[in-house]
């Protein structure tokens, strides 16, 4: 969830002037998607393909972006494009295939020779390395050094606290708990083995069918323990991929130059074409953008999409607009309905507001048809296992009063009720979709009153507790959603499993606790068939729309400049639309 | 001083040597926007070396325009000056800026009303008045100008001069800032110092040392000195030619001793009535001039002073019809008035003169 | 003079003093007046998801356990004297003068700011430089014509400058000379030491877009002043005295309507070196500013305390330094 953070500062700050431009011109953009293909590709075309692919080598390709990153080293980072890039220097166990669309949501073993081997209970999953691996310093990479990676990624919060640590919470801990590479110097976790410097083991609590996804993430990057000085070690990560560290000046500029102790024969998914990666950090988006056009820079690091200005001017230039990708970002933008606020118990009243919302107005607060597609199920399109459907559809998605009365009345609330509508305050974009969706129910007798909360203690003070919830009747809740891999159960299970519901920071803000669907997460949790799995999830989508406990409003979307000068692009939906940045060159 | 004015003949008429300085038909207007100002309208005078010219009037009657006229101090394109200025036989006005500028403070320098405005706050009164004698000693180390600035403050009557040099306007007292600025204008030795109104500003004790002050320095420089005043109690004690102007113009020009006691105009008999003075008794009341100075853009028609003057219905309406010409009354003695000479004379002495 | 700057120079180092306190007040005495737990204040100090182990360390390194008076005493103490904290797997240190310590990306702020300091400050000087010579040359030109073609002129691109902000002229000195006439391109900080010439020409825009503004006001100002100033008596008094107008301009009228200017110049000089957030951002420049504003988004407390001391500390000194300039320029002020 917390990976797109970004993009979705970047979005709330965009929408507000996006209104105007975005509604009149987004529809041209699907238009011209399906026809025109030009030697650039034409619009979206990296959606679909890799545009200008080459294995043309030479020259610098340069990165900008807006503010700075969590950080450069792969344990100590949660942003989506930080996983992707990350990847230059890095090679976890498994990654994703570099490639357009459903493509690029294939995972591929990387440092590991082969996916996972999960034992039949699906507790112990074996990897084995690729043999003759090396850092960029010449030393050979063992399995060690990917179990160190992890322990200091999950285990030492006090010092790599800006990553997730579902090994952590996944992992069997040892009887005294572990405390961490820096603190316990001598002991280790002894739920991961590495039985030989190719092997390693890790043993799980619980059954996980997404756990080669898990290991995806830069966190089982290789860190060879001898090196790692805890905080400063993103001053100098050593490399076990293309590329290694030149020089880093914290905030302001990484250079990567070719890791010559890379061998193209033990990597199926690299090429090392750049002569020179710069990363220029704090630079204005606008800037970014003209630099992205002018060709002066090949990629937008953070992968958030132009600034709203320069969205304006290239939907007036054909031409421009031929070089953009109007990527899926892997997030839902949605308004939970709380299940244990009355008279929201009584799935009636839930399926009033179902019909009552009139989406193409929430889409218009949002940014329009650019910033997002109008929403009907909780999974977005670019995760595996999505199918259309709509459960409770309305006339052009512009919601139907009638059908919703008739619901208020089922629910014995025919002259409607109050409750209270919640949304972030710093989203200015979300206070407006609430706003729209507060005019949609005053229409059918509903007053929402809507209350705003700082994004920063949304889940842990607010929406995020149950209790308060209840006091304060707050019945719907604004909401976006993104899975921090893409597949239906890292999407769905934070959000609609009723084990998963916390007292503070919690997800599933509808407090949705539906056995049938609980059991359904267990099924995919634990069948290893990757076909079987997505069509649970499909499963899962159908019963909670069938509870009318979500209401999708739209699936969020990036906007982004495809530089000619740049090859090998590819928008992926495994890194929320970014281009994948693992083999980009330049034509410079 | 009394001695002199008596050996010497009136200033218009032409006594021993060409006057030092000699104004002829003097006219300084200005454009504004509410229309033409006609500040000074034809003044003439001559002033000789050694000789005070005390000029007198209201303000707004454009005595301190015409002072600033000879300095060429307008630097107004909206100034119209035309007439004569002489300066030792050169026409002024004729002259390039840049060479009045040469003479400004070298041939003719200039003390002004508030001392304390007129000096630079920022720089010591040494440096103002070093400043002054280098623009025209530009030779002159800094230190020959410095001794030279110490020796004026003595000269002025500055206690303590090599320290005070140092000191900044604002430690001086007022008294002692315009002991400072006549040390500043007399620095080059000018030949005509103008004093614009050199006491208004200052306390009545020390009124009277500033004008002994400047009597002394003019014996002991011999240069010729234009006190301008609203009051005719300082010119008394100065001046030996009085001109008073009204309304931009000439309406009495004598010497000083005949002014005083048989002046001729009745606007000069209305200053002299608002005058205290010291050697008669007490009226009951000053008699001041009624009324207000006259507009300079629409100047009253035929004789300005008329809509003021008590006896203006006595020329048979010439006063507002017809500019009276300033003509010699007494030999060395102008006026511009209509009343006929003997008809002023004759009121002069049984209306005013008892109750001045 | 000697005793006026011992006076002005205490005054100037107890309003830091006070400056410090409040700045301490506001972030940590406001938050909890407003019911923030040490807790609460000690997770925003650490990163995304902090373990209960990890705030609870934070909050006793950082001392938000002992009373409010001791953590400011402590944070005095580390300007002066650095600090240690025990942290990770050893303690860090945070040399003298401790302004803090990020432990969202475990640097020291200090350091951090004063790698930014030359950035700020060759924007903020240079363009001081260029607004200051072109507001004041236009202003005394415009004031020694007033009316005339050349004060019109200058006066309406002066209202468009005072009107137009830094972000619009900025960006489109960056549109027209970055990339539609690459003249300029590729800009970033170069330091002075490294390359002057290119440390210039990556700076001139951000210069001329900041200066523009400032120049407009300058000119202004110095308009006013001057015109009010060419109407004193002592001017007259300097042109009777036959100097030639030049020097009449200059040392007579340009010094005593240079007063206001200065002061004001104090004032804006020091906010500038606080960091000049827009133009920062526009030209996507490392300084102060850009500083600020990223931890402020990162919620980042002690850059943002660090920060914040920083720029008031500027403000303070050039206030010093103004109030000394303006005793040596009127000498009436340090008499009195």
């Amino acid at each position: 969830m917390r990976r797109s953070r970004t993009v979705a500062l970047t979005a709330a700050a965009a929408a507000a002037v996006l209104i105007v431009t975005g509604c009149s011109s987004g529809t041209k953009s699907s238009d011209t998607s399906s026809s025109g293909t030009s030697a650039a590709g034409g619009a979206d075309a990296a959606t679909k393909n890799i545009v200008n692919a080459s294995d043309k080598k030479g020259g610098t390709v340069t990165y900008e972006m807006k503010g700075t990153p969590d950080s450069f080293d792969p344990g100590n980072t949660y942003y989506a494009y930080i996983y992707n890039f990350s990847r230059l220097y890095g090679r976890p166990l498994t990654t994703f295939n570099p490639a357009a669309g459903e493509d690029g949501n294939k995972l591929v073993p990387d440092l590991a020779e082969n996916m996972g081997q999960p034992s039949a209970d699906g507790l112990t999953w074996t990897y084995k390395l690729r043999a003759g691996l090396k850092y960029d310093d010449g030393t050979p990479i063992t399995s060690k050094d990917v179990k160190y990676a992890v322990e200091r990624s999950n285990f030492a919060p006090d010092v790599n606290s800006n990553g997730p640590t579902y090994f952590k919470e996944l992992l069997v801990d040892n009887p005294t708990p572990y405390e961490g590479p820096y603190k316990d110097k001598t002991g280790d976790l002894k739920s991961i083995e590495t039985p030989d410097d190719l092997t390693i083991v890790f043993h799980l609590k619980h059954a996980f069918a997404d756990f080669d996804y898990l290991v995806s993430a830069p966190q089982t990057v290789p860190v060879p323990q001898a090196k790692d000085d805890g905080a400063n070690y993103v001053k100098h990560v050593v490399s076990s991929g293309t590329y290694k560290f030149e020089s880093y000046d914290d905030g302001k500029q990484l250079t990567l130059v070719p890791n010559t102790n890379w061998d193209k024969s033990t990597d199926p998914i690299r090429k090392q074409l750049a002569d020179k990666i710069v990363v220029k950090m704090g630079i204005e988006q606008s800037t970014i953008d003209k630099d992205l056009i002018a060709g002066n820079a090949q990629v937008d690091l953070v992968g958030g999409g132009v600034d709203p200005q320069t969205q304006a001017q290239i939907l007036q230039n054909q031409k421009l607009k031929a070089s953009t990708d109007n990527a899926y970002g892997g997030r839902l933008v949605y308004t939970a309905i709380n299940t244990k606020v009355a008279p929201f118990d009584n799935i009636e009243c839930r399926k009033a507001v179902q019909y009552a919302i009139d989406k193409t107005s929430v889409q218009l607060t949002l940014g329009g048809p650019i910033r997002g597609a109008i929403a009907n199920t909780v999974l977005p399109p670019d995760i595996p296992g999505h199918q259309d459907f709509n459960t409770w559809e309305t006339k052009d998605n512009k919601g139907d009063l009638d059908k919703a009365k008739a619901a208020l009345k089922a629910c014995g609330k025919p002259d409607g009720f109050n409750t209270v509508l919640t949304a972030r305050t710093e989203r200015d974009p979300e206070v407006q979709a609430a706003t729209a969706i507060q005019a949609a129910l005053k229409k059918i007798g509903v007053n929402a009153e809507i209350q705003k909360f700082p994004q920063g203690k949304y889940f842990s003070d607010n929406a995020g507790v149950p209790q308060f919830t209840q006091d304060h009747n707050i019945g719907l809740m604004m909401m976006q959603w993104g899975a921090d891999w893409p597949t239906g159960y890292g999407f769905l299970q934070q959000i609609v499993d009723g084990r998963a519901i916390k007292a503070s920071g919690n997800s599933n803000l509808a407090q949705l606790n539906d056995p049938d669907i609980n059991k359904l997460i267990d099924d995919a949790a634990t069948n290893t068939d990757k076909a079987a799995r997505e069509k649970i999830y499909a499963q899962i989508d159908k019963k909670v729309m069938d509870q009318a406990v979500y209401v999708p409003l739209t699936d969020f979307k990036v906007f982004l400049y495809r530089p000619d000068s740049a090859t090998n692009l590819a928008s992926t939906p495994a890194f929320s639309g970014e281009y994948d940045y693992l083999n980009i060159g330049t034509t410079k | 001083m009394t001695e002199l004015q008596n050996t010497t003949a009136p200033a218009a008429q032409t006594p021993a040597g060409d006057p030092f300085l000699s104004v002829r038909d003097l006219r300084i207007h200005f454009d504004t926007d509410d229309g033409l100002v006609r500040s000074v309208d034809g003044v003439s005078f001559d002033l000789h070396k050694g000789r005070t010219l005390g000029i007198v009037g209201e303000s707004g009657s454009g005595k301190s325009v015409t002072s600033l006229g000879i300095m060429g101090l307008h630097r107004s394109k909206r100034a119209r000056i035309s007439g004569e200025i002489r300066l030792n036989g050169e026409d002024l006005i004729a002259a390039g800026p840049d060479r009045v500028r040469q003479l400004r403070g070298r041939e003719m320098a200039m003390i002004f009303q508030d001392p304390l405005t007129a000096m630079h706050p920022y720089y010591t009164v040494g440096q103002q008045i070093v400043e002054a004698y280098r623009v025209h000693h530009p030779d002159a180390t800094r230190k020959q100008a410095r001794t030279r600035a110490i020796e004026m403050l003595d000269r002025v009557g500055i206690p303590q001069p090599d320290r005070r040099v140092d000191d900044y306007p604002h430690q001086f007292s007022g008294g002692m800032r315009q002991r400072a600025m006549i040390a500043m204008a007399l620095v080059n030795d000018p030949s005509l110092l103008i004093a614009d109104e050199p006491t208004t500003a200052l306390d009545v004790t020390v009124q009277a040392q500033i004008l002994d002050l400047i009597r002394d320095l003019q014996e002991e420089f011999g240069s010729a000195v234009i006190i301008i005043t609203h009051d005719l109690g300082v010119v008394a004690e100065l001046a030996d030619d009085i001109l008073v102007m009204y309304g931009g113009k000439c309406v009495e020009r004598g010497p000083a001793d005949t002014l005083f006691d048989a002046p001729e105009h009745p606007y000069t008999w209305g200053l002299l009535g608002s005058m205290p003075r010291l050697d008669r008794e007490l009226q009951d009341r000053l008699v001041p001039v009624r009324g207000t100075p006259p507009s300079l853009i629409n100047v009253p028609s035929g004789c300005a002073f008329h809509p003021r003057c008590p006896y203006a219905q006595l020329t048979g309406g010439r006063s507002t019809t017809e500019v009276p010409v300033l003509a010699e009354a007494v030999p060395g003695h102008h006026a511009a008035c209509h009343l006929a000479a003997a008809e002023r004379h004759r009121i002069f002495t049984e209306e005013i003169a008892p109750r001045l | 003079m000697f005793a006026y700057i011992i006076r002005r120079t205490f005054a100037a180092l107890l309003l830091i003093l006070v400056v410090s306190a409040v700045t301490f007040a506001i972030f940590f005495l406001l938050p909890r007046i407003a019911g923030e737990t040490s807790d609460q204040l000690a997770a925003q100090y650490i990163g995304k998801n902090p373990s209960p182990e990890a705030i609870a360390a934070v909050k006793k390194n950082l001392g938000f356990d002992q009373p409010l008076y001791s953590q400011y005493w402590n944070f005095l103490k580390g300007l002066v004297g650095g600090a240690e904290y025990k942290f990770g797997p050893d303690p860090v240190t945070c040399h003298v003068p401790c302004f803090g310590y990020s432990f969202k990306n475990h640097l020291e702020v200090w350091p951090e700011l004063t790698k930014r300091i030359p950035v700020t400050l060759s924007l903020a000087i240079g363009a001081a430089v260029l607004w200051l010579v072109s507001g004041v040359t236009t202003g005394v030109i415009s004031a020694l014509k007033p009316r005339s073609i050349f004060d019109r002129l200058a006066m309406g691109v002066a209202l468009a400058g005072v009107s137009l902000p830094v972000f619009f002229t900025g960006a489109l000195l960056l549109t027209v000379f970055s990339y539609e006439w690459p003249i300029l391109d590729n800009l970033q900080y170069v330091n002075f030491t490294d390359d002057p010439i290119m440390w210039a020409r990556n700076l001139i825009l951000p210069w001329i877009s900041l200066a523009f503004l400032y120049s407009a006001l300058y000119a202004r100002l110095t308009r006013a002043g001057m015109l009010e100033t060419m109407s004193e008596d002592y001017i007259r008094t300097a042109r009777a005295k036959g100097l030639v107008e030049r020097k009449v301009v200059t040392r007579h009228g340009l010094r005593a309507a240079l007063t206001p200017v200065v002061t004001i110049f104090g004032m804006d000089l020091g906010l500038l070196l606080g960091g000049a957030l827009i133009t920062e951002q526009v030209f996507s420049l490392q300084g102060i500013g850009a500083f600020a504003v990223q931890a402020i988004a990162d919620n980042d407390l002690p850059k943002i305390l660090g920060v914040t001391l920083l720029a008031a500390f500027f403000i303070v000194v050039c206030n010093l330094v103004v109030d000394l300039l303006y005793a040596l320029v009127d000498p009436r002020v340090r008499l009195s």
